[in-house]
Parts: C-alpha cells; sequence; structure tokens
C-alpha cells in the first residue's frame, strides 16, 4: 500500500458513504471505520523504518509545467500525525455511527466525515506546497458542512458561515505565503525546500511569505484574535467537536507551523510573533473558559489555549519547549477527544450539557465517570497520565525559555492552575455532586460510544506509563523532523526534586484551593468579565461583516445602474479612449488613401451605406431606421462578396435577415416614437459615437499599412490542408485550429439566450 | 396574421432548407459554410415556419425543446475535445479517421466535424430559443 493509494481509497469511501448507509443500517460507523483502521495499521508498519531515519515519499504528475505535483512526504513528523488523525478518526466513525442515529441525513455525515478525514490525512503527508493548499482547504469546506450539519438552526448556519470565513480568509493569505515562498525555490516541492532553508530567509520575500503563512495558521488553529470561531463551532455534533475541533483540524494550523519550523522558523520575528501570539490565546483561553457553563463551550475554550500553549512552544523554539510541544500535542488530541466524545455522551443521556444542571452521575454511569475521570487526571497533569510528562516539559521549556521567562511562566502557571481546577470541578460536579432531576434515568453508554473514550484514555495512560518505551519511539523522529540538529529528549515519570517538580506540586495544590473556594471566586470572575471583557467578538465580526456587505451593495449599486445604454457608453468610451492613447504614443503612420483603385460599382454601395446610416440617425419613424440598418448589413455583405469572403457574408445575410425578423416582432409591442434626449444628451451621443468610429477607421487604416511580421494567416494557409485535411481556412480555424475558443463562444451564446429566456418568462409570469 | 402564401412557403421551404443547412454543415470543411452558418439556416427555416403558423404549433412539430438542443449543442461540442485525451495529445487536438482510403469513396471523418456539430446544435437551439420567446409576446 503507498499513501496516495490510501488517500484515494479513503476518497472513493466517503463518495459512496452517503448511498451506501442505507444498505449498512446501523453498521455503518463500523464498516467505515475500517478504512481509517487500515490506514493506521500501515503507517504503524512504517514506524521502524522512520525510526531508522527514512523519509518515505511518492510523486503523481499533475501539472509539471507549473511544478505542481501530488507528491507525498512522509517523515516522523507526518506518521506522529497520521496516526493521530486515523487512530481518533477510527473510533469517531464507530461513535458517530451510533451517535448519529436519531438524526436523519446521517449517511451524508458519515460522508463528511470521511471528506474531512481525507483532506486532513492528506495535509499531513503533503510534499507540495499545492498539494497541500488543496487539502487545506477541503478541510474548511468540509468543516463548513459539519458544523452546519443541524442547518434548520440559524445558529449553525450562522456559525458554519463564521468558521468558513474565517479559515477560507487564512487559507487565501496561505496561497499566497506558499506562493511568495516558492519564488526564491522555483519549486514548490516540499523536500526541496525544507532541505535548504537558507534560500527563503537570505531572500526579500521572507517576511511577506511568513505574514502570509502565519495569517493561514492562525486563523486555522484559531489563535487570538481569530479564536472566536472555535467556540462558536460548538453547535456541531459532539463527533465533530470531538475530532476536527480538538484532535485534528485545529492542529492544522499548529502543523503548518510545525512543518515549516526548520524553513521559516527560528528568527526575531518568529519567535516573538508566536510567542506573543501563543502566550495570549493560551490564557486568554483559559480564562475565558472558567466562567462558561455549557460543557461544550468550556472544553472549547480550552482547546484555544492548548493551541495557544503548542504555538508559545514552537515559538520558543529550544530543545526542550519542541519535545514539549510534541508531547502536549499527543496529551491533548488524546484527552480532549475523550472528553468531547464524553462531552455528547452525557448530553445524550441525560439530555443537558449546562453542567449547573448535572451531578451524581457516578451512581448511574460508573465506568464512564471512571473513562472522563481520567481524561481529565491527564488534562490536569497528574501522574501517571501522559498529561503529567507534557505540563513538566512545558513548564520546563518556559523556565528555560530565551526571553521573557518568567511572564512566559507566569502566565503558563496561571493557565495550569485553571485546568486544574476545571478538571476537579468537571469530574465532581459532574459525577459526584448534588444530584438534579433528571427527564429520565441516565444509563450506561452503549458500547460504540463508550470504545472511543476508553482507548484514547488507555493510550494516555499506557504512554505516561511507560515513556520511555512506549512514547519515545513515537515521538523522536518528529522532533528532529520538524527541528533538525535537537535530539529527543528521554522520557521519564521521575525527574527527582527540582523547581518543575514544585511548581506542579504548586499547581494542583492551587488549583485544588480555587476549586474549595469557587463559590466565593467565580461570581467575582464574573462580573470582572461582564465589565472588561464584554467581548462579543462573533457580534463584531457578523457587524463587520454587515457593513462589508452594504459598501459592496453601494458599489454595485453605483456600477451596475441598469441602463443598457450607459454600460455601451462605458465599454465604448474606455476601449477608445486606451487605443487612442495607444495611437497617440505610436509613431506617426501615413495614412494612404487611394480611392483610384477602387471600381466603380463599390463605390456606389459605400456612398449607399453612408446613406442609409444618416437616414437612420435622423429618421423619427422606426421602421424607417430598421430598414436603413438593413440596408447597411446587406451593403456590407456586397463589400464581402467583392473582396471574397464568401463565408462572412453568407453569415451575414442570415444574420441580418434574422435580426430584421426579429426587430420587426418587437417593434410591434413597442410604444409610440417619441423624443426624450435633450440637445445636450444628443450631443454627448454624437462625440462618442465620433470618437469610437474615428478610433475604428483609424485602427483599419494602421492595420492595412503597417506590417510587423509575417500574418499568421500565411502559416494557417499553409498548414490547413496537411495539417487538419480542410481547405476552408476560416472553418478550420474556428473548428480545429481555435476550437477552444469556439467552444467558449457557443458558451456565451448559450448562456446569453438562457438569459433572454428567464428574462421574458418572468416577466410573463410577474404581469 | 395569418397569411396564406407565408404559410405554403413555410410549409415547403422547411425540409428544403433543413437539408440545405445540413449541407453546409458537412461542406463546410473545404468550401464556405460550417456549423455557425448551418445552425443559422436551421433555426430560420423554422422561425419562417413559426411566422407563418405561430410558435405554438412549430413547437409541436419539433420533437426537442430549443433549450434542450442548446445543451445538446454544447455537449457535443465539449465530448469532441475527449478523444484527444484518451489518445494522449492535448484536449480538443483534431483526430482524424478514414474510411475506404485510397479509393473513389475516400471518405476523412474527425473530431473537427462533431465539433461542428455541436456548434450547429447550440447555434440552432439558442436562436430558436430566443426568437420564439420573442415571438410568443
Amino acid at each position: 500500500m503507498t499513501t496516495g493509494l490510501f488517500l484515494l481509497v479513503l476518497s472513493l469511501v466517503a463518495a459512496v458513504a452517503p448511498f451506501l448507509r442505507k444498505y449498512l443500517k446501523n453498521q455503518a460507523g463500523w464498516v467505515y471505520a475500517i478504512w481509517p483502521f487500515a490506514g493506521f495499521l500501515f503507517y504503524l508498519s512504517l514506524l521502524p523504518a522512520i525510526n531508522q531515519g527514512v523519509v518515505f515519499t511518492e510523486t503523481y504528475t499533475w501539472l509539471p509545467a507549473l511544478g505542481i505535483d501530488f507528491s507525498f512526504y512522509v517523515d516522523g513528523f507526518s506518521v506522529l500525525f497520521s496516526l493521530l488523525v486515523l487512530g481518533i478518526g477510527t473510533f469517531i466513525l464507530v461513535y458517530a455511527g451510533y451517535y448519529m442515529k436519531p438524526y436523519p441525513m446521517k449517511g451524508r455525515f458519515l460522508g463528511y466525515l470521511l471528506l474531512f478525514m481525507t483532506a486532513m490525512q492528506g495535509i499531513v503527508v503533503s510534499g507540495n506546497l499545492i498539494t497541500l493548499f488543496v487539502f487545506w482547504e477541503l478541510t474548511s469546506i468540509s468543516s463548513y458542512m459539519l458544523i452546519g450539519y443541524y442547518h434548520e438552526k440559524p445558529e449553525a448556519r450562522a456559525s458554519a458561515l463564521q468558521a468558513l470565513l474565517i479559515t477560507g480568509f487564512g487559507g487565501l493569505a496561505l496561497l499566497g505565503g506558499f506562493v511568495l515562498m516558492a519564488i526564491p525555490y522555483q519549486s514548490y516541492d516540499l523536500a526541496f525546500i525544507l532541505s535548504n532553508p537558507d534560500l527563503i530567509r537570505q531572500s526579500n520575500l521572507y517576511l511577506p511569505a511568513l505574514i502570509l503563512v502565519l495569517i493561514g495558521a492562525f486563523t486555522k488553529s484559531a489563535q487570538f484574535p481569530f479564536h472566536f470561531w472555535l467556540p462558536g463551532a460548538m453547535t456541531a455534533p459532539s463527533p465533530v467537536s470531538a475530532y476536527l475541533h480538538s484532535a485534528t483540524m485545529v492542529k492544522a494550523g499548529v502543523f503548518l507551523l510545525a512543518r515549516f519550523n526548520p524553513v521559516l522558523g527560528g528568527t526575531e520575528v518568529w519567535s516573538y510573533t508566536l510567542t506573543i501570539v501563543g502566550v495570549t490565546t493560551m490564557f486568554t483561553g483559559a480564562w475565558l473558559s472558567v466562567t462558561q457553563t455549557d460543557l461544550k463551550r468550556i472544553l472549547a475554550y480550552t482547546t484555544v489555549s492548548a493551541l495557544g500553549t503548542l504555538v508559545l512552544l514552537l515559538g520558543t523554539g529550544t530543545e526542550y519547549a519542541i519535545n514539549a510541544a510534541i508531547i502536549f500535542l499527543l496529551v491533548h488530541a488524546l484527552y480532549k477527544g475523550t472528553l468531547f466524545m464524553m462531552a455528547g455522551n452525557i448530553e445524550k443521556k441525560t439530555g443537558t450539557r449546562d453542567i449547573r444542571l448535572l451531578g451524581g452521575l457516578f451512581k448511574y454511569m460508573p465506568f464512564a465517570a471512571i473513562v472522563m475521570s481520567l481524561a481529565l487526571v491527564s488534562m490536569a497533569g497528574v501522574p501517571p497520565m501522559l498529561g503529567f510528562l507534557g505540563k513538566e516539559l512545558i513548564y520546563e521549556a518556559s523556565a528555560a525559555a530565551p526571553k521573557a521567562h518568567l511572564f512566559i511562566l507566569t502566565l503558563g502557571f496561571l493557565t495550569n492552575v485553571i485546568l486544574v481546577f476545571l478538571s476537579l470541578r468537571l469530574a465532581i460536579d459532574i459525577f459526584w455532586g448534588k444530584e438534579p432531576s433528571y427527564a429520565k434515568t441516565p444509563a450506561e453508554p452503549a458500547l460504540p460510544l463508550i470504545l472511543g473514550p476508553f482507548f484514547l484514555v488507555l493510550a494516555s495512560f499506557v504512554l505516561g506509563l511507560f515513556p520511555a518505551t512506549m512514547a519515545n519511539p513515537l515521538t523522536s523522529k518528529a522532533i528532529t523532523a520538524i527541528s533538525p540538529g535537537l535530539v529527543a529528549i528521554k522520557l521519564k515519570l521521575w525527574h527527582g526534586f527540582n523547581l518543575v517538580l514544585a511548581l506542579s506540586a504548586l499547581t494542583l495544590l492551587s488549583g485544588y484551593l480555587v476549586f474549595r473556594f469557587r463559590k466565593t471566586l467565580l461570581p467575582v470572575i464574573e462580573r470582572f468579565n461582564t465589565r472588561y471583557f464584554s467581548r462579543e467578538f462573533t457580534r463584531t465580526f457578523f457587524k463587520g461583516m454587515d457593513s462589508f456587505l452594504v459598501l459592496t451593495k453601494m458599489k454595485t449599486k453605483t456600477l451596475q445602474h441598469g441602463y443598457h445604454r450607459f454600460y455601451l457608453m462605458t465599454l465604448f468610451v474606455i476601449a477608445s479612449v486606451l487605443v487612442w492613447v495607444m495611437i497617440w504614443r505610436a509613431e506617426p503612420i501615413a495614412l494612404e488613401l487611394n480611392f483610384s483603385e477602387m471600381p466603380l460599382n463599390l463605390i456606389a454601395v459605400v456612398v449607399l451605406i453612408i446613406a442609409a446610416t444618416i437616414s437612420a440617425v435622423v429618421s423619427n419613424s422606426r421602421v424607417i431606421a430598421l430598414i436603413s440598418m438593413g440596408v447597411i448589413g446587406f451593403g456590407i455583405t456586397i463589400i464581402f462578396i467583392a473582396y471574397s469572403g464568401v463565408d462572412l457574408a453568407i453569415t451575414m445575410i442570415m444574420v441580418e435577415t434574422l435580426l430584421v425578423i426579429l426587430a420587426m416582432t418587437v417593434v410591434y409591442h413597442l410604444p409610440k416614437y417619441q423624443n426624450f434626449s435633450s440637445t445636450g444628451a444628443k450631443m454627448r451621443d454624437a462625440m462618442v459615437a465620433t470618437l469610437v468610429g474615428a478610433f475604428f477607421m483609424v485602427l483599419v487604416l494602421q492595420a492595412g499599412t503597417s506590417s510587423l511580421e509575417a500574418p499568421i494567416s500565411d502559416y494557417f494557409k499553409e498548414v490547413s490542408y496537411s495539417l487538419a485535411y480542410g481547405r476552408n481556412i476560416v472553418n478550420v480555424i474556428l473548428v480545429d485550429f481555435r476550437a477552444l475558443d469556439t467552444l467558449g463562444e457557443i458558451t456565451v451564446i448559450s448562456i446569453a439566450a438562457l438569459g433572454i429566456y428567464a428574462m421574458i418568462k418572468l416577466s410573463k409570469k410577474q404581469s | 396574421m395569418e397569411s396564406i402564401i407565408l404559410q405554403i412557403a413555410a410549409r415547403h421551404m422547411r425540409p428544403l432548407l433543413v437539408v440545405l443547412s445540413l449541407v453546409v454543415l458537412y461542406r463546410g470543411h473545404n468550401e464556405p459554410g460550417g456549423g455557425f452558418i448551418g445552425g443559422l439556416m436551421f433555426g430560420a427555416a423554422y422561425i419562417l415556419y413559426a411566422m407563418g403558423f405561430g410558435v405554438a404549433k412549430t413547437q409541436k412539430i419539433l420533437f426537442f425543446n430549443p433549450i434542450n438542443l442548446t445543451a445538446a449543442g454544447l455537449f457535443i461540442a465539449l465530448l469532441s475535445g475527449l478523444p484527444a485525451l484518451m489518445l494522449g495529445d492535448s484536449f480538443m487536438t483534431g483526430e482524424w479517421i478514414t474510411f475506404f482510403a485510397q479509393t473513389a469513396f475516400e471518405l476523412k471523418l474527425g473530431t473537427p466535424l462533431l465539433f461542428d456539430v455541436g456548434v450547429y446544435f447550440a447555434v440552432a437551439g439558442m436562436l430558436m430559443l430566443v426568437m420564439f420567446s420573442i415571438m410568443e409576446e
């Protein structure tokens, strides 16, 4: 099996999923879960080779002329991410297959999930910037579908749109960044870029490329000030929150930063920006989660905080920081996926997610309670869970940060205190607190619903208990992949008595104290927040969108006024003025007018045309004007025939005839001819007409006298029969040499015809 | 507004014009003609008929809808680009087959002819679509 093949299969499963569900009934989740599980095993089997230092690459040609290929680049970092995406994805599919049972269109839902999985997996194994971008956009789109899954609810639609607009904006910035990045390399190939970091660092494009890539990463990973879309996205069904908005998609931004760390990272701008944004996000997310009461929103804000922590660690960039980033990435995905799935389970069994209305659930679901509590223990960073190792490393990294370590350490400490407090609060309030009266008696969740949480917590436990034998092999090559030259630190549970251990103990104690006195502390924080953080980023965002819409409406009204004559005038004036400028700047040309060679009969035709033109302009009758126009048309036809342009002549006759018929059918319905135009308007029209007419005349005369190079018609004359087996050059050009142009033209006339048809039918219906 | 002369003319001209339009379509490759002119002629045949007998009656003797005809034309034109792709050339390269080579009946058929047929249908369809809508008013 190869990466390309696997992605292809996964996307095919996604495509057929909506249709197969009818036959698979409620087993759909299990059947679809086979595929990511197979992928999980595949990437697991690559691990020994990866740990030897092998990098797997594959290339499928796509647009070789532009240097764009479907290529894949699988190193230790990709494998770690793949294992997360596919491993958690397996459980999510099983979970979702059961969880979504009561909702309509579950098949489509599973299809979207699989599509997202394909896209996310594509991102982490991409070996070409453009391939990466395509998968990146695909995650935004599938996430839009998934957040807006309950599309009857207005707030679901609004959240989906908000997430799409923000991540879509970031995606565009990212594309710009990639294009700039590729300029010094003359290539989009990831392996080449990663192995030559100096090329971009020494170019002027470094800063603009960096800024654009950072915007892409920060929007996707919900960094401050773009963080608000993530809590909003909690309107999505729980499987989506567990998968996209905690374990995978929001990590794509972090993935991007880590992936390009060897190329873009390590500079002053990089470390300052990432540190400031990361610290702000880390603390803001944690702080805002304190006063939330919706279980999923609490988890969402802590996710924002965790993403901030990851960005901060990447910005710090020391050996400890990079190690901490990778370990914490794993830790967070494992416990947050569990917590979100459990939040869904609790909502399903009790009908609410409001933690004020929950309590005493241990009695009804002891197994689920233990699973969720263990995940919370990991979140709090208590040994022996993997979360403890993650937190230890973060403290070590912060303490050793090159700049402002005291500031980072303080905020990191406060964030962790909040996490400990939240862990205690969620565990104790929900499972052991005072029991409210439930509408129906809660029960242990069904097997598919508890399977995922159980295994993820188990992984967290085992990895935490045996870090050197289990966690190190998983992460060591990921660390060297994103930061060559650094070594993976040997992980161990016991570090001896040192500052970090003391800090850990202090964190736990403070967290407990906050929990103990929450009754007095929470209202204070609440009041503080409503006064100083009456945030509502979401409302500001939509206000901004609304004023943007007003602006575009104004622009459209000015430019698209709906008067056909002014559209034509704009086109003609702009086109002719542009050409006049060209004529003005070009060298003066000698216009040779030689009427003596012109046959007498043609002179007669020309005189006729001129007379008909004057008659069409001055006539006060539509019929006379129409007939005059017909005379002009047929006059021109005669000229075509005289110069043996038979094709043109036949077409012209047909068009002229049909035009007269068309005009006659319309004339029938028009009101009596009246003169509305003022003299000023007439003068203006005459001026425009003269300008345009004169420009055409000069253009034609110049085209006839100046010869730049051998005209292309000679070439066509030569090859028309030998290459295209046709003697009618005009037609050969139309259907063979320039067939694509003709295809475009007939498409345009077909659309125009449909437009006319629609307009006429519509006005008929309205009247 | 019923005119006997127009009606009789239209009735007899219609088949003639249709055949003529096909001839023009086919000869287009070597002599004046082609899908565009052919399509206009084909459309004109039915517009003439509609002038004599009215749009409703014309729609009845047409066994297709002008919209579908336009769409079919576009589809055929697009289709004519595909054989080249399958043969490894770039999209819309002309591909030819020769029948009865070296005999008096030598016949060359190629994708450009198919493309021209597409143009023919699209032009005829859009012409009838527009004219019929306006004439129905």
